[in-house]
């Protein structure tokens, strides 16, 4: 393949799901020319997927709620490895957001005075956690993130905003002097390659759930721009830190959502025991989803799980009555018959903790700029580029994410980025320049590809990779095992390195895409496996069973993994909100 | 399983032919459509097909199972087949095929921006949100849901003969959408744009739309809707 | 909103109201008819006669014959644009449909000014 031919944009989005398409809105309307590379047709991205709602304090459910108490709830809920500038950004920022979004036309359900519907979710707490349990959770339904996503769709058509839907981006064009100029696309329907030269090049990828063979994440998910990222030999922050939703469906993986619990619902186990009473005496099933999910796994491994295997426990609903159930949660009525053959109207769903969010990622500030750190171990901001949503780590959910804090990470991050490139280029932000060489560098991925003659199938490698990471990088992690799925992962990266593509006709070849993914999701596997058996000590969603105590000592920092030497280093975690009172660690319960 | 998909490759075939694949499926389980098609991709990797959250929410992949219209992920082998013995895929009828089950959709999306399926409301906004009645808001219901999967437009004989004049079921259903939103000022407007023989007048009201819809979605009735806000209108 | 040149009301809810509103009068002559011939087991040429010597029946007639042709008009139209296209007919439908509308429209005028000279003629 020679040089392919290029397009130029002031900024390029990578991502058409929430963050992607709320940074979007922000530019579309600045007038500059910007444009969405989605490798799906936007309202199919994962957002969509999004279930029990968006938390932030817009005082309906309480008039007297403060998003300072937010802000409490989702530092404690990170362990206290999440930026507290961020978070106070985020939560003192959310409310706006959330009104521009119902503005924009999203169907929130509504309470009897016709405000924004919230329910209370997990973690949440009124006056810095002695005032009991609050409703802080913006919900359409159980179809938050459909009607958010759409709700932005809507709103980007309404703007005028260039997509280019079922585009994949392949690999980041970096120049000599570290700076970004774009990405290496390809046009999934005709087969096209294209260099998308941008002034600023956002990373709205998403999450890589799919490392995991047990997810929540829909198959897209597979860590595209994290994968790019690593190959362009920028770190990543935190990748030891995935989320497993105490409530997948047994045996599919499909979500049901927390707010099933914040309406109400209860685990139990065999025994038809409430068990969460005995982990959590106060917040019961609605504490942190990280102790939630090890409440779990303890029960099923001190023998009281659910089934003819013993492997699962049970989450009970019938007791909310037919008419809450098909008013609050009808979403959720529909995935269980579907894919639990359960009517939750009269039997429990059987559930088990399953791989749902990636809280690690690329790097960023506030304003969305991707950092990396220079050899003094300072922050450096890497030109070009930027990250919001899932692949970014800004980071605001540190070691556990609470619920309904994903929708409002993607929306308030994917603003401020916006605004702030808005900002640069007004300031003249200059396009970076690529030599060939560069663009060849870019390339060498995509080409080999093209040209292999032997070698394994996707399929059978993907497999591989994802059994590795469910046994050895599960809800409960030991250093021994950690390291022997590390050598594993070795030998299978140099088989993924050269995967086979039998295919290589042009047209609309998912082949082809999915062999690029594969090698994106062993990227995001290697770097959560080497930082996972870094970190010694039990923090957040990361629990090891030979270190089972939280080492402040040590590893109250965020971990940096460098892809070129494949090594993990420290940056330090910020506890100097702008305008209140830093939140000192303390022992977490719930 | 005996799998039979619709292949095309126009860079290949000068003609679109019927693949048979024997696919093995596990006992005990009731696998969906999607997963029988994985199976078969794991064969022959050069099918192509639409896929995304596997849960019925995304909509990506609407296609034709054994001659009705639905969503692969939610629909059962079981279900799918019946009491036969083979499972039969093909793309969404009325879309020409880009390739195998993968169907050029610029159609269907052109006849849903066509009603400006978004809020509009010039008046400033409130510093919080706008209020709405528990009872405004389940106007909504069963419309807010759709998941743009085309299920229904391509199985509309009106949508299929005039693709580029008649909105078809989806976007009429979110034109409804818009128009029963009590936040909505642009009524008028929406239904001038709308009062010519073919945008809503071209349904018949066979309810073929009805029938496949994978989320229970009723866009025969939303029609009907807005042929009587046309009504009063007009009168 | 979709511009069609040969549509002649130009409006949807229009051609939708005629079509409605003119086959309920169709309905209503048809009863009147069936009506008669029951109420006239023995029907003959002068009691036909005599029903079309009324004014009111002739007014009626002659109204029916107009909503006929509205509604068969707008029927046939939306037929032609439904199956005389290029997906059926490839280049020449445009051709093909003009002369099915023109035919339609011909014979609704033929058979409207033919109706009111039967009616009114002798």
């Amino acid at each position: 393949m020679g040089t392919p031919s290029s397009i130029s944009f002031d900024a390029v989005i990578m991502g058409g799901g929430g963050s992607g398409m709320r940074a979007a809105l922000q530019l579309a309307q600045s007038g500059y020319k910007t444009a969405v590379i989605s490798k799906v047709f936007p309202t199919r991205s994962h957002t969509v997927s999004a279930q029990g709602g968006i938390t932030c304090a817009i005082g309906s459910a309480d008039p007297d709620d403060d998003w300072r108490w937010h802000m409490y709830d989702t530092v404690k809920g990170s362990d206290y490895i999440g930026d507290q500038d961020a978070i106070e950004y985020m939560c003192s920022e959310g409310p706006q957001t959330v009104f521009e979004l119902e503005h924009m036309g999203l169907p929130f359900s509504r309470t009897a005075n016709g405000r924004i519907y919230q329910r209370p979710f997990g973690g949440q707490s009124k006056d810095y956690g002695k005032g009991g349990q609050a409703a802080r959770t913006c919900a359409a339904a159980d179809r938050t993130g459909h009607a958010l996503l759409h709700a932005l769709y809507q709103g980007n058509l309404k703007n005028n905003t260039v997509f280019f839907n079922e585009w994949f981006a392949v690999d980041l064009v970096k120049n000599q002097a570290g700076a970004i100029a774009g990405v290496i696309a390809i046009n999934i329907e005709s087969g096209e390659v294209v260099f998308v030269r941008s002034k600023a090049t956002v990373f709205a990828t998403g999450g890589a759930g799919r490392i995991y063979a047990s997810t929540t994440n829909a198959l897209i998910n597979t860590g595209d721009g994290i994968g790019m990222a690593l190959r362009a030999d920028i770190p990543m922050q935190d990748m030891e830190m995935w989320q497993f939703h105490p409530t997948g469906i047994y045996g599919a993986g499909t979500l049901v959502t927390e707010g099933c619990r914040g309406e109400g619902g209860y685990l139990i186990n065999k025994d038809g025991e409430r068990f969460m009473e005995r982990y959590a005496p106060t917040a019961k099933d609605l504490a942190g989803r990280d102790v939630v999910a090890r409440s779990m796994v303890l029960e099923v491994l001190g023998g009281r799980g659910c089934g003819e295997k013993g492997d699962h426990v049970m989450l009970k609903l019938d007791h909310l009555g037919e008419q809450v159930l098909n008013s609050k949660l009808p979403g959720i009525l529909e995935l269980s018959r579907t894919f639990a053959h359960v009517d939750p109207i009269k039997d429990p769903i059987p559930v088990v903790p399953t791989c749902h969010y990636m809280m690690g990622g690329i790097p960023t500030n506030v304003q969305g700029q991707a950092l990396t750190q220079d050899g003094a171990g300072n922050d450096q901001l890497i030109p070009g580029l930027f990250a919001v949503g899932e692949a970014a780590c800004v980071s605001v959910h540190g070691a556990n994410r609470l619920g309904g804090n994903s929708l409002l990470d993607l929306v308030v991050f994917g603003r401020a980025a916006g605004k702030a490139i808005e900002e640069m280029l007004a300031q003249g932000l200059e396009q970076p320049q690529a030599s060939d060489s560069d663009l060849e560098q870019a390339m060498t991925r995509l080409n080999r590809l093209n040209e292999s003659q032997k070698g394994e199938s996707v399929a059978t490698l993907r497999a591989e990779l994802q059994d590795i990471m469910q046994n050895h990088f599960g809800v409960f992690r030991t250093g021994e095992f950690m390291a022997e799925g590390i050598d594993k992962l070795q030998g299978l990266g140099e088989r993924i390195a050269t995967v086979y593509l039998p295919d290589k006709s042009h047209t609309f070849n998912t082949a082809r895409i999915e062999a690029l993914e594969l090698q994106n999701l062993f990227e995001v596997a290697e770097a959560t496996a080497i930082a996972a058996n870094m970190r010694t000590e039990s923090r957040g969603a990361h629990a090891r069973e030979d270190f089972q105590e939280r080492d402040d000592e040590n590893w109250l920092c965020h971990s940096l993994y460098f892809p070129s030497k494949k090594s993990i280093g420290k940056r330090g975690v910020n506890f100097s909100p702008r305008t209140v009172d830093t939140f000192e660690p303390q022992i977490r319960t719930y | 399983m005996l799998v039979s998909i619709y292949r095309y490759n126009p860079e290949t075939d000068s003609k679109p032919v019927m693949q048979n694949l024997q696919v093995e499926v596990p006992a005990g389980r009731d696998l969906m459509v999607l997963d029988v098609l994985a199976l078969a991709k794991e064969q022959d990797p050069s099918i192509a097909y639409r896929r995304s959250c596997r849960e019925g929410v995304c909509g990506s992949d609407g296609m034709n199972i054994n001659g009705v219209n639905g969503l692969a992920c939610i629909t059962p082998l079981s279900a799918a087949v019946g009491g036969g013995k083979k499972l039969v895929l093909r793309p969404l009828p009325g879309l020409p095929v880009i390739r195998d089950l993968v169907v050029d959709m610029a159609v269907f999306y052109k006849q849903f921006e066509k009603v400006k399926p978004y809020l509009i409301n010039d008046e400033p906004p409130p510093a919080i949100e706008r209020l709405q009645s528990p009872e405004e808001r389940a106007k909504l219901d069963g419309l807010y849901e759709c998941i743009l999967c085309a299920c229904c437009s391509t199985n509309c004989p009106s949508f299929w003969w005039n693709p580029d004049k008649f909105i078809g079921p989806a976007g009429l259903l979110q034109a409804y959408r818009f128009l029963a939103d009590s936040r909505d000022t642009a009524t008028t407007a929406r239904l001038s744009d709308l009062d010519d023989p073919f945008s809503v007048f071209r349904c018949r009201g066979i309810m073929n739309c009805v029938a496949v819809c994978p989320k229970g979605l009723n866009p025969t009735r939303a029609i009907g809707h807005i042929r009587s806000m046309l009504i009063s209108q007009g009168t | 909103m979709v511009i069609s040149v040969t549509n002649l009301s130009r409006s949807g809810l229009s051609d939708w109201i005629i079509q409605r509103a003119s086959a309920v009068i169709l309905a209503a002559y048809t009863l009147c008819l069936v009506g008669s011939f029951l109420v006239h087991p023995e029907m003959d040429y002068a009691t036909w006669r005599g029903i079309f010597d009324n004014t009111a029946m002739r007014i009626f007639s002659l109204i029916t014959l107009a909503a006929l042709c509205a509604h068969g008009w707008i029927g046939m139209w939306t037929i032609s644009t439904d199956y005389i296209l290029p997906l059926q007919f490839g280049s020449a439908a445009t051709f093909l449909r003009l002369l099915f509308q023109g035919a339609c429209i011909l014979l609704a005028v033929v058979y409207l000014i033919w109706g009111i000279q039967i009616l009114w003629g002798f």
